[in-house]
């Protein structure tokens, strides 16, 4: 074992593993230092300075952010001098900032404008020299201001390095130094899947989501329109961040209750057309699975960045992908077709909300003509968690005293395989459960799948059902996802058996508890705390398995027929194609 | 894939780089030596062939000011800068050129004409101010004698074509 190393910081000893920096010593004996580059999930990169310290001996001062502790080191974090040099770089940044605060989408949600309060500046010595650069709104998912960027470099780490998307770049040099799609065009004609991780990690508001309430509220307040929302799995345990819960509260109840508060005639669940995606596609993987010859591995296709990094950069890989339609696209075709039917409503007047944890949401709702399988947009808009939580302050309702209500069932019922789906391997879980019924004939005994669970970047397992071996992947953060398709494509050319039957991508790092449309201040902590109040919900239910919602079965009773019949194709399934133009 | 020709141009320069370290700035004089400048698409199609994504190779062309991401211009005038011509009265003259053409140096007029640029001494001090204008050396230069070298192709001296 390697020695640990023994320092102070302001006098406090402290015990450290080789390696560890300054920042991360100080954290834990709770010395705050504070920085605006670097962020838990990315390397340090030194590019703010606001985290400079003194260490004894040393002349200058250091970033702590990207300075090991070594063995006897004295540092400080705090004199007057320190504060006086962290003012500065704070004022520097700010006379390159456009003094918007109250109109911005990071109004009290923003590092930068945090440590300015902090700090208490009054006024800024430096004369103010705003860049003008336009706005770049072209995706319709997240929106570009690259005035308000503070060159902190961590929307680019994680669109590269993590994503390995790498649509956003540094452009030009020093002063100029600005945040640009690559190669200097709109964001909507680069590499870029709308993710929206960039604007999960962004400190300021130089990168947010598109904002859709305003047509929402529009809506809401015309007579004629019917309109009703939906809610994804992931929503439900994080939008109370926005209001003081603990991390990871289970807020279904509450959020169908402020829903129907805002307006909305009908709340269904996105959890219920997860639901309906596992019959869908766990008929699809075991057709495939039992039928000689088929393409596998199988691939879902929940995720819309997923399916738009594969359509630009993997396009070998359609044959492999499910044709089922994501939940939210499912709920919306059935909400002009099946409950507008049920309900006597006319389908052009209904109208479709979906709140989800994502910004790529807002490009799926119309990313094909099967979108509009009930003959409209089968979902109008889609919200993030941010903007609910937006909409629910502006409404003005006491959200936390909000009594919970249930869901209109008909869409609304779900099942723990359901709200799983809203992080890393629940897809893969949900699916297995019955997959495994529909081999069997039974449920399995122990309905959880360990292997599919946790963090790990990329997660392989297998199980063995009705006498034949599974073979799984589950992988998050779309730079992971390369990993397993180089071995699906190396068994693939050299003639093998494939490495694996079923592999489940979700773009964003955790899964969709981790989504660029969930509240800020992501990290890995969080994100298991969000998971573990989804496997709480799971363990909750009446049902665990996808084919035991009653209000399913009655859906294929009463109008769809059966998983991959003539009528669920035409409504819940969709088709992919090829667009090289987009090269990274 | 079908290649184009720009495919076939860039095609032996990347085959020159690829798998060097560190060769992209190479690899991109070679495009500019090419083109005169970087076209969009020569640059994604480099970036293809030596497996270096588009958003790393803007980084790199806009922070050395060497790289030119437009066409140059038919005609560049490159206005020496150095000391004698600097001392000799050569802002006057860069001030004359940018009002006249309607661009400040780096820049290449809408209609693709001119090109205007600060050079550092192009080695022949006795006879500054020194303008060029592509291979031409205009020696001891003066605003009048500049006058001819802005004009649009076939216009006269007044202005009028």
């Amino acid at each position: 074992m390697t020695d640990m190393i023994q320092a102070t910081i302001n006098g406090l000893p402290v015990e450290v593993a080789p390696g560890v920096t300054i920042l991360d010593a100080a954290r834990q004996v709770s010395v705050h230092i504070p920085t605006l580059c670097k962020h838990p999930d990315l390397d340090a990169t030194a590019a703010c300075g606001m985290c400079i310290v003194r260490v004894a001996g040393s002349s200058k001062m250091l970033r702590a952010c990207c300075t090991p502790v070594e063995q006897e080191m004295e540092i400080t974090t705090e004199d007057p001098e320190i504060i006086q040099v962290r003012r500065t770089v704070i004022e520097m940044i700010l006379s390159k900032h456009p003094n918007e605060c109250l109109t911005c989408g990071r109004n009290q949600n923003c590092e930068l404008q945090t440590l300015a309060a902090d700090f208490g500046l009054r006024e800024i010595c430096l004369d103010s020299v705003v860049p003008d650069l336009p706005l770049d709104a072209t995706t319709k998912a997240i929106v570009l201001d690259p005035r308000k960027c503070i060159t902190c470099g961590r929307c680019i780490q994680v669109c590269q390095q993590i994503q390995n998307v790498w649509a956003l770049s540094f452009l030009q040099r020093g002063f100029d130094t600005r945040i640009a799609a690559a190669g200097d065009i709109n964001l909507a004609d680069s590499p870029c899947v709308r993710c929206g991780q960039c604007s999960a990690h962004c400190p300021t508001g130089a990168i947010v989501e598109y904002d859709n309430t305003q047509e929402v509220w529009d809506n809401l307040l015309d007579p004629d329109v019917y309109c009703v929302a939906q809610l994804a799995p992931a929503v439900r345990v994080a939008i109370g961040e926005a209001f003081g819960f603990p991390i990871g509260t289970n807020l279904t109840g509450k959020t169908y209750a402020a829903l129907r508060r805002m307006g909305f005639d009908a709340v269904f669940d996105t959890n219920f057309g997860a639901d309906l995606t596992i019959m869908e596609e766990a008929h699809e993987f075991v057709k495939r699975f039992t039928t000689e010859g088929s393409v596998l591995p199988l691939i879902t296709t929940c995720c819309p960045s997923w399916v738009d990094f594969m359509e630009k950069f993997h396009d070998d890989m359609i044959p492999h992908f499910s044709s089922c339609k994501s939940p939210q696209a499912m709920v919306g075709a059935l909400a002009k077709t099946y409950y507008a039917e049920k309900m006597g409503l006319d389908p052009a007047k209904v109208y479709v909300v979906s709140v989800m944890p994502c910004t790529a949401k807002k490009f799926e709702i119309i990313r094909s003509k099967e979108m509009a399988s009930s003959g409209f947009w089968d979902v109008d808009v889609s919200l993030t968690t941010r903007e609910l939580a937006r909409m629910i302050k502006q409404s003005g309702i006491n959200f936390p005293a909000v009594k919970e209500e249930q869901p209109d069932h008909l869409l609304g019922a779900y099942t723990g395989a359901g709200t799983i789906f809203g992080t890393t391997g629940g897809v893969m879980e949900a699916a297995l459960r019955t997959s495994y019924f529909l081999l069997t004939g039974e449920n399995p005994a122990r309905v959880e799948f360990q292997k599919t669970r946790g963090l790990d970047g990329v997660k392989e397992g297998s199980t063995v059902i009705a006498g034949h071996e599974i073979r799984f992947a589950v992988a998050h953060g779309l730079g992971n996802v390369e990993t397993v398709l180089r071995r699906v494509r190396e068994a693939r050319d050299a003639g093998t058996e494939p490495p694996y039957h079923f592999i489940e991508v979700m773009a964003c790092p955790g899964g969709c508890v981790g989504g660029g449309g969930q509240p800020y201040g992501v990290t890995d902590k969080l994100r298991a705390k969000r998971a573990a109040g989804l496997y709480q919900d799971d363990q909750a239910g009446l049902w665990r398995c996808a084919h035991e919602n009653p209000y399913v079965q009655k859906l294929y009773e009463d109008f769809l027929g059966e998983p991959l019949g003539e009528k669920s194709e035409q409504l819940l399934h969709t088709s992919y194609h090829s667009r090289p133009e987009y090269r990274r | 894939m079908t290649l184009t020709k720009t495919d076939e141009d860039v095609a032996a320069i990347a085959k020159r780089w690829k798998n060097k370290r560190g060769s992209l700035i190479m690899a991109l004089h070679g495009l500019q030596d090419r083109y005169g400048y970087v076209p969009r698409e020569a640059a994604m199609s480099l970036g293809e062939q030596m497996d270096v994504p588009l958003a790393r190779i803007y980084e790199v062309l806009t922070f050395y000011n060497y790289f030119r991401l437009k066409s140059p211009g038919k005609k560049v005038v490159s206005v020496c800068m150095g000391t004698a011509c600097y001392l000799k009265g050569a802002p006057k003259l860069l001030d004359q050129a940018s009002e006249e053409l309607g661009i400040r140096p780096g820049e290449t007029t809408a209609d693709g004409e001119f090109h205007l640029q600060v050079v550092r001494c192009v080695g022949c001090c006795g006879l500054a101010p020194v303008v060029t204008v592509n291979e031409k050396l205009l020696a001891k230069v003066t605003g009048e004698s500049l006058e001819p070298h802005l004009l649009q192709p076939g216009a006269t001296e007044d202005g009028k074509a």
